[in-house]
């Protein structure tokens, strides 16, 4: 059975591709089929996050309008055997897309035995982010510990409960997780950021992970591997972790805690 | 925070004030959103039942919510038709 997975969050700039590529790649490094589809027509970035920009041919907008097939589309990733990217075209815009076109390219995938989909969707709640969670079976809402962030969330969980063909449909809701970015455990502690447990409070819904600000994921985009790939960082473990929770696995949540700092700074402060 | 700055008071958390707020506008943006949904569907089968007893116009049956401050007050409408 083919699971579609929807990484949306309404704001832009929280970590949609960051988690798209670090997810997709968790998950064929399982041993899962996996395909990532970049929804953000006009300004693509996943390629650039998977570091397969310049093998770039033909975009998700070519196999809707049936200029390629998906096997000329699909690019396989170079460090997961079973990892397949389609990219966003860059030159046409959002209108391009039409649901029977993306409902065709979502059936296609499945018939060619994909365990996971994952949809990238753009930032906002225009048409765009709508294609991407139309045909989701479940949604890693992505939110930073912030106002406008939550806020955001909190609508596009709206708009998954009015717009996706599960909802239209009276068929079991999308399965909704929450993703927690660029969190500072020593912010919180100081009461300068929400903490994981105030944003679920507020947006109700079960934590999938909390991933702890990092320099990995800008040294990991720089390089054009996802941040998972960094083993042994703070990130790239709370991507696993993310990855066995979905699975299924019990993992208790780890960075989420105050780090003491040292005597020097508790006596003149500082970051 | 330094030990100077806990010398010197405390100020507000300001992750506390970000949750009230929070709380608050998405409370009523949720409220607006589900408002917005059933009235006209309430509205639709309103005059469905009415009609069935009563000869109304559409026009005549109004409905809408009006939030005051600490609860939500459902007012229904119904003119009828003068006799005769």
């Amino acid at each position: 059975m083919t699971r579609i997975v929807t990484v949306t969050s309404g704001k832009g700039g929280v970590g949609k591709t960051t988690t798209s590529a670090s997810f997709s790649t968790g998950l064929a490094m399982r041993g899962f089929k996996t395909a990532v589809i970049d929804f953000d027509v006009g300004l693509r970035n996943l390629d650039l996050i998977m570091g397969c920009e310049r093998r770039v041919v033909y975009d998700l907008i070519n196999v809707v309008n049936g200029e390629a097939t998906l096997n000329q589309a699909l690019i396989k990733d170079k460090h997961c055997d079973n990892l397949f990217v389609l990219p966003a075209s860059q030159t046409r815009d959002k209108d391009a897309l039409s649901e029977e076109g993306v409902e065709k390219v979502l059936k296609d995938l499945t018939h060619m035995g994909f365990d996971y989909i994952i949809c990238d969707s753009p930032a906002g709640i225009e048409h765009g982010a709508v294609m991407a969670l139309t045909f989701a079976d479940e949604a890693i809402v992505v939110t930073n510990p912030e106002v406008s962030s939550v806020r955001d969330s909190d609508r596009i969980l709206g708009i998954l409960q009015a717009k996706s063909r599960r909802a239209l449909e009276g068929r079991e809701p999308v399965k909704e997780h929450l993703l927690i970015t660029r969190y500072n455990p020593n912010r919180v502690e100081a009461g300068e950021m929400l903490s994981y447990k105030d944003i679920q409070e507020i947006l109700r819904v079960e934590i999938l992970g909390v991933i702890p600000e990092s320099e990995e994921v800008l040294q990991a985009s720089n390089q054009g591997a996802p941040v998972i790939h960094q083993k042994e960082t703070d990130a790239a473990e709370a991507y696993q972790d993310v990855i066995a929770r979905f699975l299924g696995e019990e993992k208790p949540l780890r960075f989420v805690d105050y780090v003491k700092p040292g005597l020097l700074k508790r006596l003149f402060g500082g970051k | 925070m330094s030990l100077l700055s806990m010398l010197f008071g405390n100020k507000p958390k300001t992750a506390a004030v970000a949750k009230e707020r929070l709380q608050l506008i998405i409370a009523h943006e949720r409220d607006g959103a589900s408002a917005v949904n059933f009235l006209p569907q309430l509205q639709r089968e309103l005059i469905e039942v009415i009609s069935k007893y009563v000869k109304v116009n559409p026009d005549d049956i109004r409905v809408s919510l009006e939030k005051q401050d600490r609860y939500e007050v459902l007012e229904v409408k119904i003119e009828l038709p003068e006799k005769g």
